[in-house]
């Protein structure tokens, strides 16, 4: 068996320790320009007028006339606009750019500029539909008739904020035709063909660099093309290098979010207390534009059982528009939603039938060769009753379940199991993104990776370079991986959907094997790949059909928790943690993305908490917005299971969302036991547990 | 404009600028220091730290005047001492490293707790961290950093 799972030192970390690793807003360029955003006040309207103060010299406004091309951030629907021309959809919609040389000034210019609207009567509850989805599995209208009882309950989770250190940002050079972003970006790609749509531009005019990247989590998967493209638009104007970088607050305010969700579930019972069949309906606010709402949907709809088998189903969700910030990609895509959904349900089936909360649901676990939600197969061996098994001897489950459900104990020891879909859902990964991967070997015998990976803190560089190092028995040193240039690299596909280490892994080892096969010694060598489905897959979109993933990762989280009796603070004491990542590519990456993944993760669950008011985002800053801080995270202690899958490098599957999807169910159903109530929405804030443990009827 | 003399990274300099200005943007503009880094501008982050007579302060809001006659030391000086090559190989052999933006801060950090403190307990480690934020790790492995830094470096503090 490969020891590929040794950890190394991270390639990087000496320059971030050391501080020496430059950000994009730690980039300087002689001569550079600042840009700000001007941004609409309110919520839903039109633009009656824009009135500019007197310009001082060099300084240039920039808005939608000057877009050369479309003005529209490419990505699925045709929806979001580069600059708001008459109609306003959402507060702080970008309306122009401020563009000059000194900062201060064009911030006096901004402030400066008048703007008059008519207003509108703003949308703000889901009622909207925009994009709808159905699917079924079975025969559920049967399992329904002939069910001895129905349960049925609907769970709401709220906004999370991705919360990376480092704000959104892109410097910026023209030369000739030719603009050149260097940016804080997940996906090199996706900038480059939204500029491209947005300057009706040649390709070869569009050069994108990643700049090194202070944490991304899915909040700079989408929302860096809209950046991209105003600011490139302000390039072909202004034509002098330009640094736009967002300030906390702006990041905070107009960034994408995970999406609010309202799932309402509906289970029918058999004679034998299982549940036959569930009825689901997803809702999720999208906010302003579409974006990437209608794949966060798929992904939310078709975890509809989790890591249950569910013989029938029916489910439905729909995308709804409201006049609020866009939402969009964010580390589960879907995933966390629905998956506190599936488990706070699941424990209230249970309770509502008196069974054992523990036996009635490992009745249900999924099985290898079981039907996933979307009539595929679950290929491959699954380990959870092991897995769980050892979640709970770490944690001392069971023993700590009887004194905590004691009444008044105050105290709650909960559980989630989950799996999570690697990669793309569906076909997209085949019809959608075809990554392509380059490796070039030098004169020198040092092989560069040249692929449009992006290393957001989640060890992408050290992780790919190991496996090309394993699969050439080469020294990592002889190894090379350099921040995409899509001048250079071919267009490996986003860095999103826990794709990187699977997908683009196995293209990295492929393309190794290549060169090692042809190896000749001080001879420059190139070779390519490119992904091809495995054969076994097969999926229909429109019925949601199939296999909707390659590979599924699964994982148990162990949270045990303190209510404050006075005032209902939650404190959490212990998260214990099993996954089954496939194969660890690297112990220290795998271990560092389930401490960080599970903290989100729990922390989406009881602590972070972020509304809007009138459409105008509340928690717009750090000191409102509250993250876990060293002394809010419990010790953690995690183990992996070794299951490899034949199609990963070595064996790996995804790994980085799977460590978040089922933090929030774990915490939560720790609070229920230590409040003895059920609790049906998240954040589990003080507020809402007060509201709870003084109410008769929950 | 105010003539503000203080010593920077073991150096004595005079600046002679406005004394209100934001320290953090003195540091990272006029002197071209980017190790301190802006997370968000309001002291609550710790990105921008910086050691001021071996203590920790959050630059961001810090005003230019209030480091009139003092030391101040960022990473970029702290990285060529011997306390710094014990810190940076515990955070190396721990994985305590992600994106990374964080950890500049982190680091002033450790030193100032253990220039406190040289051995503190794991939970005084995460109240002397609590003023630094970590998205990505969910600080544990930069904990066990702490705790390897101050096992493999007593004496030094």
């Amino acid at each position: 068996m490969s020891t590929i799972n040794r950890s190394v030192p991270k390639v990087d970390a000496k320059d971030k320790i050391s501080g020496k690793m430059l950000y994009v807003s730690d980039l300087h360029i002689d001569g550079m320009y600042y840009a700000k955003t001007v941004r609409s006040t309110i919520s839903k309207g039109f633009i009656k007028s824009i009135t500019l103060p007197e310009l001082p010299e060099e300084v240039t406004v920039v808005d939608y006339r000057d877009i050369p091309g479309k003005n529209n951030v490419k990505m699925i629907f045709e929806d979001w606009p580069v600059f708001a021309e008459k109609a306003i959809s959402h507060y702080g919609e970008p309306i122009m750019l401020v563009v000059g040389p000194n900062k201060a000034i064009v911030q006096d210019v901004v402030n400066e500029i008048d703007i008059q609207y008519t207003l509108a009567e703003p949308v703000f509850d889901m009622v909207n539909s925009v994009v709808d989805y159905h699917f079924t599995k079975g025969n559920p209208e049967s399992a329904f008739k002939n069910a001895k009882r129905t349960i049925k309950y609907t769970y709401e989770t709220g906004y999370q904020e991705q919360a990376y250190i480092e704000p959104q940002g892109f410097i910026g050079t023209i030369e000739g035709n030719k603009v050149h972003l260097t940016g804080s970006i997940q996906a090199p790609y996706y900038v480059k063909n939204a500029v491209v749509e947005t300057l009706a531009c040649d390709p070869s005019d569009v050069r994108i660099v990643q700049a090194n990247v202070g944490g991304a989590f899915g909040g700079k998967e989408e929302f860096p093309s809209l950046i991209g493209c105003q600011l490139a638009v302000a390039l072909k104007k202004v034509k002098k290098p330009i640094k736009l970088i967002y300030e906390r607050e702006e990041d905070m305010e107009v960034t994408t979010k995970r999406h609010p969700a309202k799932i309402t579930m509906e289970a029918a019972i058999d004679e034998n207390h299982h549940i036959s069949a569930i009825k689901a309906h997803v809702g999720i606010d999208g906010g302003a534009f579409t974006g990437l709402s209608s794949v966060v949907l798929s992904r939310a709809m078709i975890a509809a059982t989790s890591a249950y088998t569910i013989a029938h189903l029916q489910v439905d969700g729909d995308v709804y528009l409201t006049n609020t910030v866009p939402n969009g990609a964010f580390r589960g895509f879907g995933a966390p939603q629905m998956i506190f959904a599936v488990e706070m349900f699941m424990n209230h089936i249970a309770k509502d039938l008196s069974k054992d909360l523990h036996a009635y649901r490992l009745n249900h676990l999924a099985k290898q060769h079981d039907l996933t939600t979307t009539s595929g197969t679950f290929r491959d061996p699954i380990l959870m009753p092991q897995m769980i098994e050892k979640a709970c001897e770490m944690s001392d489950y069971h023993h700590k379940k009887t004194l905590y459900e004691r009444p008044g104990s105050y105290k709650g020891i909960g559980m989630s199991w989950f799996l999570h879909g690697c990669g793309f859902t569906g076909s997209g990964e085949a019809e959608h993104i075809k990554a392509k991967v380059k490796l070039r070997k030098d004169e020198q015998d040092n092989v560069h990776l040249m692929i449009a990976a992006v290393d957001m803190g989640q060890g992408a560089k050290t992780t790919l370079m190991k496996v090309a190092a394993e699969v050439l028995k080469r020294p990592l040193e002889t190894i090379h991986f350099d921040n995409p240039d899509t001048d250079q690299v071919p267009d490996s596909g986003p860095t999103v959907a826990s794709r990187t280490a699977m997908v683009v892994g196995g293209l990295v080892a492929r393309a190794a094997k290549q060169i090692k096969d042809n190896w000749v010694d001080g001879k420059v060598q190139t070779v390519h790949e490119s992904y091809k489905q495995p054969e076994y897959m097969s999926w229909d979109q429109a019925t949601f059909t199939g296999d909707a993933y390659p590979a599924y990762s699964w994982g148990v989280n162990v949270v045990e928790v303190e209510v404050d009796k006075a005032s209902y603070e939650v404190t959490v004491k212990n998260i214990w943690s099993v996954y089954d990542v496939g194969k660890s590519l690297d112990d220290n990456i795998v271990l560092g993305q389930a401490d960080g993944g599970t903290a989100q993760g729990v922390a989406y669950g009881y602590l972070e908490v972020m509304r809007h008011k009138d459409g105008k985002i509340v928690n717009k800053n750090m000191t409102d917005y509250v993250i876990p801080t060293a002394v809010d995270m419990a010790k953690t202690e995690t183990v992996l299971f070794d299951n490899p899958f034949a199609l990963g490098p070595y064996g790996a599957k995804g790994a980085g969302e799977l460590t978040l999807v089922g933090g929030a169910p774990a915490v939560a159903t720790a609070i229920e036991m230590a409040i003895n109530k059920r609790i049906y929405k998240i954040p589990a804030t003080p507020e809402y547990l007060m509201e709870l443990i003084h109410s008769d009827n929950n | 404009m105010t003539t503000i003399k203080f010593t920077f990274n073991g150096k004595a300099i005079e600046l002679t600028t406005d004394p209100s200005r934001r320290f953090l943007d003195v540091l990272r503009n006029d002197l071209r220091h980017t190790g301190p880094k802006e997370g968000c501008g309001e002291g609550e982050c710790g990105a921008c730290a910086v050691l001021i007579n071996g203590h920790i302060v959050n630059s961001c809001i810090l005003p230019l005047a209030n480091v009139h006659q003092q030391e101040v030391m960022t990473i970029e000086a702290f990285s060529k001492t011997k306390r710094y090559a014990i810190i940076e190989e515990a955070f190396i052999h721990e994985g305590s490293v992600q994106c990374g933006i964080c950890i500049p801060g982190m680091i002033i950090a450790t030193e100032s707790l253990l220039n406190k403190n040289p051995d503190p307990t794991e939970s005084e480690i995460r109240i002397g961290l609590s003023g630094n934020l970590c998205r990505c790790t969910g600080y544990n492995m930069i904990v066990k950093a702490v705790q390897r830094a101050k096992e493999r470096g007593r004496g030094l503090w």
